[in-house]
């Protein structure tokens, strides 16, 4: 079976010398920095707070404090970890705002073993999602992962949508190693769970005999 | 291998970091645990679906109207702070 690789590798030196001359006072370095970024920071931001004006307010002030604090930056991870970590504690802080009445944070206790363990095991169609507009996959695909709980949608979104590292996920999200890949293994399997009422075969065992498989199971 | 140890390594297995030797152990259960083997499968797909779905891209005039802010707010906070602070 295939692995799955992470789908972004930055060239780190081109990005520090932008870095560089930023520091220097070059904001055509820095603008350069915000066009290579800005697009994963926003991603980032919505599936965290999963509010649009949120996520353009995360976007502007984890730029800006990136600009402030650039000296700061002590060139030992690349800038974008270090972004993305200003990014998504920006991006909790909305959430935090919002939803007051809800604990937000990405130290929450996970539990073992049992709530994970997958419940219904049912194969899927060939190409599932293809059973659905652009629309109505998108509206899925949302509802469903805003379901997860913020510390393992946005370890999911960092480590499978944005492909950073397990390593640069910890950095960024300052968790351990092991931390990211229990919330890994968790969010991806309930990611899984989840979608099984959208994705399953329809008719199980059935012998769909007339063999057509897109006989109307892709409006709900 | 029993289910929940395989379960375990799935992230791992799915990310294509282990040894030579658990890879083997995983693979072989797969080749007999039907469940596991379609929990892998639809996992590995979630992801795929995930990453490929282009969920809240950033729209081009939205882009341009964000860069522009952010850049005029970094050059504002620069001309009030003496240099070197």
């Amino acid at each position: 079976m295939s692995t799955i690789q992470p789908n972004i590798e930055q060239p780190v030196s081109e990005e520090m010398q932008l870095v560089r001359r930023a520091k220097r006072g070059d904001d055509h370095a820095f603008e350069e920095l915000v066009r290579r970024y800005d697009r994963n920071v926003f991603r980032i931001a919505q599936h965290i707070t999963q509010n649009r004006e949120d996520a353009e307010d995360v976007v502007q002030e984890a730029f800006l404090k990136a600009y402030s604090n650039l000296e700061k930056f002590q060139e030992q991870s690349k800038f974008y970890t270090w972004l993305v970590r200003i990014a998504v504690n920006e991006a909790l802080m909305k959430l935090r705002r919002r939803k007051p009445e809800r604990t937000v944070s990405l130290d929450e206790e996970v539990k073992t073993e049992d709530d994970s363990l997958p419940r219904e095991v049912a194969d899927w169609s060939p190409n599932p999602e293809q059973n659905y507009n652009q629309a109505e996959l998108r509206d899925i695909l949302t509802r469903t992962i805003q379901g997860l709980p913020p510390g393992f949608r946005t370890v999911f979104v960092l480590r499978d949508v944005e492909g950073l590292s397990t390593e640069e996920t910890a950095d960024a999200l300052e968790l351990s190693i092991p931390a990211v890949k229990s919330r890994l293994l968790r969010a991806r399997l309930q990611l899984r769970e989840r979608l099984n009422r959208f994705f399953q075969k329809k008719g199980n065992g059935n012998g769909n005999a007339d063999g057509d498989e897109s006989s109307g199971d892709g409006n709900q | 291998m029993k289910c929940s140890e395989f379960l375990n390594e799935l992230t791992n297995y799915l990310d294509g970091v282990l040894d030579a030797r658990t890879k083997s152990e995983l693979d072989d259960h797969l080749a007999w645990c039907h469940n596991c083997y379609v929990v892998c499968d639809t996992t590995r797909k979630t992801i795929e679906i995930y990453r490929d779905s282009e969920l809240y891209e950033l729209p081009d005039d939205l882009r341009t109207r964000l860069r522009s802010a952010i850049m005029s707010k970094c050059t504002a906070s620069k001309k009030s702070q003496p240099p070197g602070s």
